[in-house]
């Protein structure tokens, strides 16, 4: 309330003051001293991260959304074609339909609530340890994720190799499972297992640390209470006690489990070497915008690829939001 | 308050969140968790033993996994090859260590100005502006490559070092969480300073900077991952080969060993060593500030 007083006030004058036959000039500018004194300091302070957040996320953003209404090659300057983009997007593009968007969805929804379920159940348990072991396993699970993707690049190569000296191969035959090596990486039914098997490796991030942290935040009389009123099993405490009370970390987990979960699309590049990947069995959106934005330089169209993929993140987070918003 | 007594004997238990010691309880997690950990570690494990392997363990029939005759002949042979385009790779090193410490520092002293202000300061936009950010914490810089590649292209940032840094410091989730954990100091402390006389320079500089130090080194360690091992800004915005980052090169000679064979002998075991020297910087960085890590994780709820 305090606020919106203090804020309305200097409105309420100006609008007074244009009865009176004063220079609305200086006028102008005494209201403008007065909110600079007022409020200068505050956007000074965020005037740095502002300008930068402007130019390389809201800029980009809106330029996506605008080169995606036109035909724009990178050299001749872009062409407004309405929403011919979305059209062929939607009707036309026969790999996006039958690759990129089931692949896309596949990942998503097993890597997504996958990881999330798995980063909370960890959480959970690592939480009922004591405190030394439990930062060991912490630090441990979440080794993955601090890895730079090309780091892990060098590993799974290996690991995943496609003649004998490949590590799955070798230890496969030597069980007698297989008789020749398999090409892990480069064939279309194996990559799509690998892909997944890899994001879900590396998915105990920072949302699973926010997890963790909200999880020993609860207050132990909570439990005891539960306990009294006859709350019993491990489950029912999860889902009346432990979920609701830390609701803002969960949301927090879901949401950095969805960016993460499509930020992870250039796994499949990374893995085969190549993008399109082999018979397009690992092509997710991101490396479908790459494919046509870099590659064959249809930026356009690849910009309204884009927006589609803003809008698939955009829509999981608001489902996470339904699920996980509101007062326990 | 129940005492310890009561609840020995009525059976009311605290479900043991946050033990204090050791309980024949705790054995089933232990039981799920060592086996998952140690299948965790085996990728980091290999990391630090194929970087120590001489040639003839890294191509033997069949593959070892531990080394088994240690040598550092693969961080020599590192550091004494040029890269393809004839540059060694302390040149690497070098600039992936310039461009990580001034984006660390920047980053910690933009994300909290602004976090201050949008936690303390009183202005119109404030619930607005904050709202924009956690909307902004589901953004995906990976899908809008293009469009940012064509706003640096425009701002002539194309082969300059701040290309490196810039990008990097618009980090939403960085501002979020110290939003959150200024949030957590009482305005009563601004406001003795305030009547003191304290200027916001000095307020921010002096009581909330020291305040939030665990918040800070949160911040520290999401630029640093993001700056340290970032090969994606190397391989789009700089075409000139002697601003590039180590990430970058290591993104080279992984890509070397998979498509020629003639240079994957060496290659293989200078990938190993340059991803063990990547890796490393990342984990003693976590391990000396996981405390404050998880202080100030346990403040990240998005309501």
């Amino acid at each position: 309330m305090q606020i919106r007083r203090t804020l309305q006030k200097p409105f309420g004058k100006t609008l007074d003051s244009t009865l009176y036959t004063e220079n609305i000039g200086s006028k102008l500018r005494r209201s403008f001293r007065g909110w600079f004194e007022r409020e200068g300091s505050a956007y000074g302070f965020l005037a740095p991260y502002a300008a930068l957040f402007f130019v390389f996320i809201v800029v980009p953003v809106v330029a996506a959304i605008l080169l995606s209404f036109t035909f724009f090659d990178a050299v001749q300057p872009p062409r407004v074609i309405g929403l011919a983009n979305y059209i062929s997007v939607l009707t036309q593009d026969d790999i996006f339909m039958r690759y990129v968007l089931p692949n896309t969805i596949t990942f998503a929804v097993i890597v997504g609530p996958g990881g999330y379920v798995l980063a909370f159940l960890l959480a959970w348990m690592l939480a009922q340890l004591p405190r030394i072991p439990r930062t060991i396993f912490a630090l441990i699970l979440y080794s993955p994720s601090m890895t730079a993707a090309v780091a892990m690049a060098v590993v799974w190569r290996t690991l995943f190799s496609g003649d004998q000296t490949g590590y799955l191969n070798s230890f496969l035959m030597g069980m007698g499972v297989l008789q020749e090596p398999i090409q892990w990486l480069q064939s279309p039914q194996y990559l799509m297992p690998i892909m997944i098997i890899v994001t879900l490796w590396s998915s105990m991030g920072i949302g699973f640390l926010a997890m963790l942290a909200g999880i020993l935040e609860i207050s132990p009389d909570l439990y005891e209470a539960a306990s009294i009123d006859g709350l019993n099993s491990r489950w029912q405490e999860i889902f009346y006690i432990t979920i609701p009370s830390m609701r803002p970390q969960m949301l927090f987990g879901a949401v950095m489990a969805i960016v993460g979960t499509f930020q992870a699309g250039a796994i499949g590049v990374t893995l085969s070497g190549s993008n399109p990947t082999p018979q397009y069995a690992g092509q997710l959106i991101v490396n479908h915008i790459e494919d046509y934005g870099f590659l064959r330089y249809e930026m356009g169209y690849a910009a309204a690829v884009s927006v589609v993929l803003l809008l698939m993140v955009l829509f999981f987070s608001r489902v996470a939001n339904r699920l996980f918003a509101g007062d326990p | 308050m129940i005492t310890n007594w009561t609840r020995r004997y009525t059976g009311i238990r605290n479900r043991g969140i946050n033990p204090q010691g050791f309980h024949v309880s705790q054995i089933r997690f232990y039981v799920i968790l060592v086996p998952l950990a140690a299948l965790m570690l085996l990728p980091i494990i290999y990391i630090f033993s194929s970087a120590f392997k001489p040639p003839d363990e890294l191509f033997a029939y069949p593959p070892q996994f531990l080394v088994t005759s240690p040598t550092f002949k693969n961080f020599t042979d590192l550091f004494s090859v040029l890269s393809n385009s004839g540059i060694p790779i302390s040149r690497y090193l070098f600039n992936s260590i310039l461009i990580t410490l001034i984006t660390v520092a920047a980053s910690i002293f933009v994300s909290s100005a602004a976090a201050y202000s949008l936690s303390k300061k009183r202005f119109k936009l404030k619930q607005v502006l904050f709202e924009i950010n956690t909307v902004a914490l589901m953004f995906v810089p990976i899908a809008v490559t293009i469009p940012r590649f064509l706003v640096i292209e425009n701002l002539n940032l194309l082969d300059t070092f701040w290309v490196h840094i810039l990008p990097v410091l618009a980090l939403p989730v960085g501002v979020f969480l110290l939003k959150q954990f200024i949030d957590g100091i009482p305005d009563e402390v601004i406001e003795a300073a305030q009547i003191d006389g304290a200027s916001d320079w000095r307020i921010y500089w002096g009581i909330i900077l020291p305040m939030i130090r665990p918040a800070l080194a949160t911040i520290a360690i999401l630029t640093f991952q993001a700056a340290w091992n970032n090969a994606e800004i190397s391989t789009l915005y700089i075409n000139n080969e002697s601003m590039r980052t180590l990430a970058f090169y290591l993104s080279t000679l992984t890509a070397a060993t998979t498509t020629g064979v003639a240079t994957s002998v060496a290659g293989q075991g200078m990938a190993a060593a340059a991803a063990l020297i990547m890796f490393l910087p990342n984990l003693i960085i976590f391990i000396l500030l996981q405390g404050q890590v998880m202080s100030t994780m346990s403040r990240s709820g998005l309501k």
